[in-house]
């Protein structure tokens, strides 16, 4: 397949693998965080809506 | 806070369920053809249509986009409506999107028995249908953003979450996937080729499994099975968590696929890291719903929709650890192109898919029909009848893969390979015969409940327009004791569905530009070149026949493939390859240095009777190849089409290319009658035996004299 801007070698691809890790990360702390402060009786609710219908 | 009245559609639920079970019926009596095609190669019956090569994608098709497809949308319409408190947002949707579905299935089948087919697995179709494919799938977004955004219930469910990553990937996966130049009404050549586009592929091919067969019927299971243990799920805050972590991890699991292949290794660790970590997500799904039963599980004692949940969501559990245990590579030396994979594949599909949505068509048709289900015992028969054929099917395939991998690998003390390949499929028939029968077991379990939800729905009456009332939506949200930031995105289905596109797009750029972008990925070699108009007529024949099912064509840097096949293959090797053809299952040899191996002869006896050339070989015949006369009209279109893709081609070449096509096939027959065999210089298996002649042919030898012909 042509492209237009072939990059020569490998070198610095790393940058690649590293922002995802950071971007991955980051989400992952600040959901858990959330997740563990989150208010019980709002969950409690959401979670029985397929049954109050 | 004024109470509205409003109407759930039942009507297109009960279409998709009809759809559902018929497709499966269609999809599994496909799947039981092959599986007795293959230890009784008669049953091709010598038709090109009715041929192993055609009907495994038709089976593929049917089960994966019409039976689970169909099974999904009866979910989802059901689901969405009562979570929004809202009817389907556009009936005309509702209906365009089912009658414009089956019609996608019908054109499936058509089009694939007879050939016509793009040569990557589970996305067969070619470009006109996957045109129809990305229409319908948009008519489906609409109307299910429209009914979350008309809804009259504030929170989303986390069952909407599912459904919506579901839509947001797959249009994406499919768009990608899907880029193909044509070069007439029905055929095209992917844009990718080689390495690129196995990549593509597998990026493709693992995330269908992930957002067509895994996160919709989560998202269903996350209605379904609170209601029918009439318990609310276990814990919402692992929803949460592992519904993210699974769309994030999963899109960069696809280079599993292609582990000792000639892909960068980089990317091979990266599928294999990201496939170990999928674990946890997975199980996340699994635990909450198996946990959602802890302290009533006598319920499931009674209950035959609820066994059928248990078993499919173990069955997804079993699944989800084996794959990532197939990802590991030392592993994965072993199970690769066996019949592991095939049992593997088979214990997410029949346990998974097949018995969730079995336990959703037993408890929602009695529902919308208005009447108890006709047989609570025939239901529960058909469980168990079901979970053995599962456990039939499945634990032959795991000894013959094992048994098969172990074969291959053995050397004698000499240090010779001690098995011959066919040996090695002779030795696995039994084993065959055994998975044949477990799939004849799992049908009639089918038939069963065809019966019995025949007899439920001819003693009820569909309630085609359900009546519900709710009231309207406020102007603001309420507010809870503490604010927090999912509360937020989960009343805003857009930024869900953004956010979603956003989690799974990291994966796929991350693993797929860098290979595109970077010279140094795919070593060029010198010595390969295009293939000659002859070859690629005769490769597009290979693709057509479906070939690449039963034979791959990728030798792997193991002592024992090196031994066996040659020189194992290289990734430059690929780059004009439109569409790859590497090949995921070995029911016959690999085929990647069958260039030259045999003479033309050889080929010509064993295409039109495997049997007279290697004795007890299930191969097929493929006698319609002596009589089909290459299509030498379309040439031109054929390699201009390759030239567009950047294949060099001198330019104009498209109007010398029958000539050479010609010269070619006559050397070819020449050749052949020397041995007193006859056949016009145009008969397809003339392109057919160029081809393979050629086939990982071009890293060994100096430029042949076909080559030099091109550079006139």
């Amino acid at each position: 397949m042509k492209f237009i801007h072939y990059l020569e070698t490998i070198t610095g691809v790393d940058i690649f693998g590293l922002s995802s890790l950071t971007i991955f990360f980051t989400f992952f702390v600040g959901m858990t965080i959330w997740v563990m402060t989150s208010d019980k009786k709002s969950l409690d609710k959401i979670n029985h809506l397929p049954l109050d219908n | 806070m004024q109470v509205e009245k409003f109407y759930y559609d039942n009507r297109i639920v009960k279409q998709f369920a009809f759809a559902t079970i018929l497709w499966g019926v269609v999809g599994m009596l496909a799947g039981l053809l092959i599986a007795v095609q293959i230890y009784l190669p008669a049953a091709n019956f010598g038709l090109p249509f009715t041929t192993f090569g055609r009907v495994r994608p038709v089976h593929t098709n049917a089960v994966i986009f019409a039976f689970v497809g169909n099974g999904m949308f009866m979910g989802v319409y059901y689901s969405l409506q009562r979570l929004c408190k809202a009817r389907m947002f556009n009936d005309t949707l509702s209906k365009i999107h089912f009658w414009g579905w089956q019609l996608i299935i019908v054109l499936a089948a058509v089009t694939l028995l007879a050939g016509y087919t793009s040569g990557k697995e589970y996305a067969e179709l070619e470009w006109p249908i996957d045109i129809l494919i990305a229409l319908i799938w948009i008519v489906f977004g609409i109307n299910m953003f429209g009914t979350i955004i008309k809804r009259r219930e504030s929170h989303l469910y986390v069952a909407i979450w599912f459904f919506i990553a579901t839509w947001i990937t797959v249009t994406m996966l499919h768009v990608v996937n899907s880029f193909e130049l044509p070069f007439s009404w029905l055929k095209s050549y992917s844009f990718y080729a080689g390495v690129q586009d196995a990549l593509v592929q597998w990026w493709y091919g693992h995330n269908a499994v992930a957002f067509f067969l895994t996160t919709p019927y989560l998202g269903v299971m996350y209605y379904f099975l609170p209601k029918a243990a009439n318990r609310p799920v276990y814990s919402y805050r692992l929803s949460i968590i592992h519904f993210w972590a699974l769309i994030f991890l999963y899109i960069w699991a696809g280079p599993h696929h292609l582990l000792y292949t000639a892909l960068p290794d980089w990317a091979q660790s990266l599928g294999t890291v990201f496939s170990i970590m999928l674990i946890a997500p997975s199980w996340g799904g699994m635990l909450n719903g198996l946990f959602t039963l802890r302290g009533a599980w006598d319920k499931v004692r009674e209950d035959p929709i609820l066994k059928f949940m248990v078993v499919a969501i173990t069955c997804y559990g079993m699944s989800t650890f084996e794959g990532p245990m197939l990802s590991i590579k030392s592993v994965n030396a072993i199970t690769h192109f066996t019949d592991w994979t095939i049992a593997h594949v088979h214990v997410g599909a029949l346990g998974w898919n097949g018995f969730l949505t079995f336990g959703i068509l037993y408890w929602i048709i009695p529902r919308i029909f208005n009447t108890p289900l006709y047989s609570k015992k025939l239901a529960t028969n058909h469980f168990w009848i079901g979970t053995i054929g599962i456990i039939l099917y499945v634990i032959p395939m795991y000894w013959a893969g094992f048994t098969q991998a172990l074969m291959w690998k053995q050397f004698t003390e000499e240090g010779t390979l001690k098995f011959q390949f066919l040996e090695t499929v002779t030795h696995i028939i039994p084993m065959y015969i055994t998975r044949s029968i477990g799939g004849a077991l799992y049908l009639s379990g089918v038939f069963i409940m065809v019966y019995n939800l025949i007899k439920t729905v001819k003693a009820g009456s569909l309630v085609a327009d359900e009546a519900a009332e709710a009231p309207a939506l406020e102007a603001h949200v309420e507010t809870h004791s503490k604010q927090y930031w999912h509360r937020w995105i989960e009343a805003r289905p857009i930024q869900m569905l953004l956010f979603s596109l956003v989690a799974v797009a990291i994966g796929g750029i991350l693993e797929l530009v860098p290979t595109f972008l970077i010279k140094s990925n795919i070593p060029t070699i010198a010595a390969v070149k295009p293939y000659t108009p002859l070859e690629l007529q005769g490769r597009d024949i290979y693709v057509r026949e479906g070939c690449y099912l039963c034979h791959s064509q990728m030798v792997r840097p193991f002592r024992d493939e090196v031994a066996r096949y040659g020189e194992y293959s290289k990734a430059g090797e690929f780059v004009y390859d439109h569409p790859f053809q590497w090949g995921s299952k070995r029911t016959g040899p690999d085929l990647a240095r069958v260039g030259g191996k045999y003479p033309n002869s050889w080929h010509f006896n064993h295409m039109q009777d495997p049997q007279s050339m290697s004795p007890g070989s299930i191969m097929p015949s493929y006698i319609w190849l002596y009589k089909n006369k290459i299509d030498t009209a379309i040439t031109p279109a054929k390699i201009r089409a390759m030239i567009t893709l950047g294949v060099p081609y001198p330019k104009g070449y498209d109007l010398q290319a029958n000539a050479d096509l010609m010269n070619q096939a006559k050397e070819i027959q020449e050749n052949l009658k020397s041995e007193k065999l006859e056949t016009p210089a145009n008969a397809e298996i003339v392109a057919l035996i160029a081809y393979l002649q050629r086939v990982g042919t071009d890293i060994k030898n100096a430029p042949k004299p076909t080559v030099a012909a091109l550079s006139n």
